[in-house]
């Protein structure tokens, strides 16, 4: 029962059955497009029935997403789709519970939610798309925006500085905290397998293009000539490479990290090794945080997961202090508990 | 030793000590022993806005005010006949609310120079040296002076010793009024089984302040208030949160629905989800949620889930659920929202009553979101109103404002309670059908009511929005002429609740007359006793009391247009008043009081006969 259900055994379903009769109205180009394909891809591989899976958005253009998964769906209100699947999760814990969000839905208006929803670590997927904009609202800077942002709402140059998701998700003590890519189908789709295989909450970073509003926000991590030299994809047991030919790696100087070049006569076991479970290690790599467009000595930006924990899930708790109190009392009886204990009879 | 005895009908005791005194603990034992000796009762809890304000100044005041007898009671009382005053301050701070000839109670080292000091009051000035309480009985004990006597020996410390002395007060009550010591005893050994020693304290002091009045019995005349008579059956005492409580348990029993109850602290309202908490035997899922709006969210994913699903709070905390309710509205799944109401605006006065979130509930929402709205008029009363929110909330796939407030909250009365059996079942069938060649979710039934189809159910996944919808597909809409045929459905499918609540009956007096005075929610009893006694004076004056204030009952304007003068008594600025005037047309005549304190029967009654008067 606190288990999501699988069932191998039904007919696989295919990605089609998983697109509704609703006109899909993103703008032409957006990364948006990219991310319901590969989710439209993965969920059949799950042998969830779809009938159990569920999708819940807070409002901005990823928050549409509910209305095109031919699953039972929710576009809820503003940043709040957190407590949402909170309330479903703790009553239905056999759901496949997926949140969809934004940058501004979960880290702006939404991030009180957000935080609590990672501590609880209800067992849902959060898949946050990064665009580094207001879309919906046509273009105003997000929390996630880099300071100096020229964007309407800011015609001067943006002086907030910008939230770093991944941290901030380790900070709240998130159990699965990874970072993909609209522009890398193959890694997100593994991300996503292993987002929804993990018990607690899956937060899921994805950084998604706006085509219109801000784009290009991600081109350095995703255009050929920059790609490799710009970007570190970790694997739980594997070095710290990267670079064209893997001739870079990352080594940490106690708890430093530096750049190394392999030509200088460094192994592969010289460098860091991606242990998944380290917390600390986890707090190092998210914080390789710069922003490559102002150049100079800087970390690659890493994709894959960082940090993976296994503990308890809110929605367990809930139900075995039930269990257990009907263990102990028995199931409650209605007309005992109305009576009380002190009681008076007038004849 | 003579034992001789005057019978009274009802008394009004109010208990005034330190915010550290133990007072309301003094008074809800007294209420319990009273109750349980078959008194009709009714209280009033009346607390400092701080927890611990400074010792002995007037902002610490803590209050509690008990009104039985052996007649029907429906308040706690105007005025009391038996003040206790554990220091300076608490006198100050009552001073008005004793009726002249009635007995004060005054612990005489709470009017050291000390204390004075704290209340500001003079050290020549000391009331109860002056003579300036010559109207009224006063009896002065050395509290303080007797428990730490009686204690010398128990090996605990000064501070534990003085602690104990609010049995002391209570021992001596109990001896004026004749009641026996064995509740509170019992109630003293449960809570202090672990601690033997203060068990023992505790008990000692009781006895001792029962003993002190037996052996000074001349100061004092001792009391006998009967046994009321009241409708056969078995009663306990309830309070307004607990009621609340056990009739959301009530409803999902009725239902077959697991209760979900989603909330986040705030005062008036907490006390339910630690009622509901206790009974995690019954399936219940309580959610402490990191804000207001989490809370109501939390609620929502378990409505759409297939729970019962209740939040509660407070008026501030219901202005920051606002949007989620509009959702829920826009959702039309079912869902409570109580509000126990407290002074406003803003933080306002937390720990004090107010009916003033009425207009909050009816019109609290953007754009045009009708919600039934019904509120509870007493404390054993909100267990009746709850359910019924319940039933509407189910039955009519919307969300419901259940409105109650401070004063019934706090409040406690006897409560006649139902069996199991004879509670109304509440028909919730989740649906597992087909509507339409694909499923329509906003298909609706002769109630305008959409089915229920949660996640889970093969062949009818579905999705739902807070953005407008096209009617029975709810694919999203902006269809000009679709936005506004869904606003009139919205607002049909409440009003049409209307076919099936009851009508709105007259609670005391003629169908047709000179005046009805018009009330809901906690303003009953006072209203249905100034009523009693301006009858009984032989005005021409009816009282009926509206649970349901949206939708309206059907014959409510029909009833209002057969008397010449209609009264609307409000602790507000008249809300109630303006809904019946713009719907009904009528001149209705509001009586307001905005003192965070319930209405006097007195004030209501003066009222009553300056209109009738003429």
């Amino acid at each position: 029962m606190a288990e999501v259900a699988t069932n191998d055994s039904q007919p696989k379903m295919t990605s089609k059955e998983l697109v509704t009769d609703q006109e899909v109205r993103w703008c032409p180009g957006c990364g948006d497009y990219s991310i319901l394909k590969q989710v439209q891809t993965v969920i059949p591989e799950l042998g969830i029935p779809r009938e159990n899976i569920v999708f819940i958005s807070g409002i901005g253009c990823s928050s549409r997403f509910p209305y095109y998964m031919e699953t039972y769906g929710m576009h809820s209100i503003h940043g709040r789709a957190a407590a949402m699947v909170s309330g479903l999760k703790a009553t239905r814990p056999e759901l496949s519970v997926w949140m969809v969000s934004g940058d501004g839905d979960s880290l702006s208006i939404g991030g009180n939610h957000f935080i609590h929803l990672l501590r609880r670590n209800f067992d849902i997927n959060l898949l946050l798309f990064n665009n580094e904009i207001y879309g919906l609202t046509k273009g105003q800077y997000s929390p996630t925006s880099e300071t100096g942002k020229i964007t309407k709402s800011t015609p001067f140059g943006s002086i907030d500085h910008p939230f770093n998701p991944a941290a901030l998700a380790l900070g709240a003590d998130g159990t699965f905290i990874c970072r993909s890519m609209d522009r890398d189908p193959v890694h997100l789709k593994e991300i996503l397998r292993r987002a929804n295989a993990h018990k607690g909450t899956s937060f899921v970073e994805i950084y998604q293009n706006c085509n219109v509003f801000n784009d290009g926000a991600f081109e350095v991590f995703t255009d050929k000539e920059t790609k490799k030299q710009e970007t570190l994809f970790v694997e739980h047991g594997k070095p710290l490479m990267f670079g064209a030919s893997l001739e870079k790696g990352v080594k940490l100087d106690g708890f430093t990290p530096v750049i190394v070049n392999m030509a200088d006569g460094f192994k592969p076991e010289d460098l860091w090794v991606h242990d998944e479970t380290d917390r600390v290690k986890a707090g190092i790599l998210s914080r390789f945080f710069d922003n490559p467009r102002l150049g100079g000595d800087h970390f690659p930006r890493p994709f894959g997961v960082f940090y993976v924990e296994d503990r308890p899930c809110y929605e367990e708790g809930i139900n075995a202090q039930i269990k257990d109190a009907i263990g102990k009392k028995g199931e409650g009886d209605l007309d005992k508990l109305l009576m009380g204990r002190d009681t008076w009879e007038i004849q | 030793m003579t034992n001789s005895s005057d019978t009274l009908e009802r008394v009004i005791i109010k208990f005034a000590g330190d915010s550290g005194d133990g007072m309301q603990l003094t008074g809800t034992q007294f209420t319990n022993t009273a109750a349980l000796f078959g008194n009709d009762i009714s209280t009033f809890p009346d607390f400092p806005a701080e927890i611990r304000a400074p010792q002995g100044t007037l902002a610490g005041v803590s209050g509690y005010q008990l009104h039985f007898g052996s007649n029907s009671i429906y308040t706690p009382g105007d005025k009391c006949d038996v003040l206790v005053v554990m220091n300076a301050a608490a006198l100050k701070a009552n001073i008005k609310q004793i009726k002249t000839g009635g007995t004060i109670i005054a612990n005489v080292e709470g009017f050291d120079s000390k204390n004075l000091r704290l209340a500001n009051i003079a050290e020549a000035d000391n009331p109860i040296e002056n003579g300036s309480l010559d109207k009224f009985r006063l009896i002065k004990i050395d509290v303080t002076k007797m428990t730490r006597a009686a204690l010398t020996d128990s090996g605990l410390g000064t501070k534990e010793i003085d602690r104990s002395k609010n049995m002391f007060v209570l021992g001596f009550l109990y001896w004026m009024y004749n009641r026996s010591l064995d509740n509170s005893v019992r109630f003293l050994e449960e809570k202090f089984s672990k601690k033997p020693d203060i068990l023992n304290a505790n008990i000692k002091i009781l006895k001792a302040g029962y003993h002190y009045g037996d052996t000074t019995e001349t100061i004092v005349p001792r009391y006998i208030v009967n046994p009321a008579k009241m409708a056969p059956g078995v009663y306990r005492n309830m309070m307004g949160n607990q009621a609340a409580a056990l009739g959301l348990i009530a409803a999902s029993k009725k239902s077959g629905l697991d209760l979900f109850y989603g909330t986040y602290p705030i005062t008036p309202a907490s006390d339910i989800l630690h009622e509901l908490a206790k009974y995690k035997n019954f399936g219940i899922r309580t959610f402490q949620a990191e804000d207001e709006i989490a809370a109501i969210c939390s609620v929502i994913g378990a409505s759409f889930g297939g729970s019962l699903a209740v939040t509660a709070s407070s008026g501030p905390g219901i202005a920051l659920k606002g949007e989620a309710m509009g959702l829920g509205v826009m959702l039309e799944l079912p869902m409570v929202i109580i509000n126990v109401q407290r002074g406003g605006p803003s933080t306002g006065l937390p720990t004090k009553t107010e009916q003033s979130d009425l207009m909050q509930a009816l019109y609290g929402r953007n754009g045009e979101a009708p919600m039934p709205v019904i509120a509870a008029n007493s404390p054993a009363d909100c267990f009746d109103t709850v359910f019924e929110a319940c039933r509407i909330a189910v039955e009519f796939m919307t969300p419901v404002m259940f409105l109650s407030d401070g004063y019934i909250a706090n409040g406690a009365e006897p409560w006649r309670f139902p069996k199991s059996a004879d509670l109304k079942e509440i028909k919730v069938k989740f649906n597992t059908e087909m509507n339409g060649e694909k499923y329509l979710p906003y298909k609706r039934d002769e109630k305008l009511s959409r089915p229920w189809t949660i996640p889970g159910t093969k062949g009818l996944e579905h999705r739902i929005g807070g953005i407008e919808k096209q009617h029975e597909t709810g694919n999203i809409s902006y269809d000009p002429e679709n936005h506004e045929f869904m606003v009139h459905m919205r607002e049909n499918k409440v009003e049409k609740i209307a076919d099936y609540i009851p009508l709105q009956e007259i609670d005391n007096g003629n169908a047709k007359g000179k005046l009805l005075v018009i009330g809901w929610g906690s303003t009953y009893g006072a209203i249905k006793t100034a009523v009693i006694d301006a009858r009984a004076k032989g005005y021409d004056v009816s009282h009926a009391h509206i649970r349901y204030i949206k939708p309206f009952p059907k014959n409510l304007g029909e009833l209002l247009y057969n008397f010449e003068q209609v009264l609307i008594p409000e602790m507000n600025m008249g809300q109630l008043v303006k809904v019946i005037r713009d719907k009904y047309m009528v001149p209705a005549i509001a009586l307001n009081k905005i003192q965070g304190m319930p209405f006097s029967a007195g004030e209501i009654f003066d009222k009553i006969e300056s209109l009738l008067v003429k």
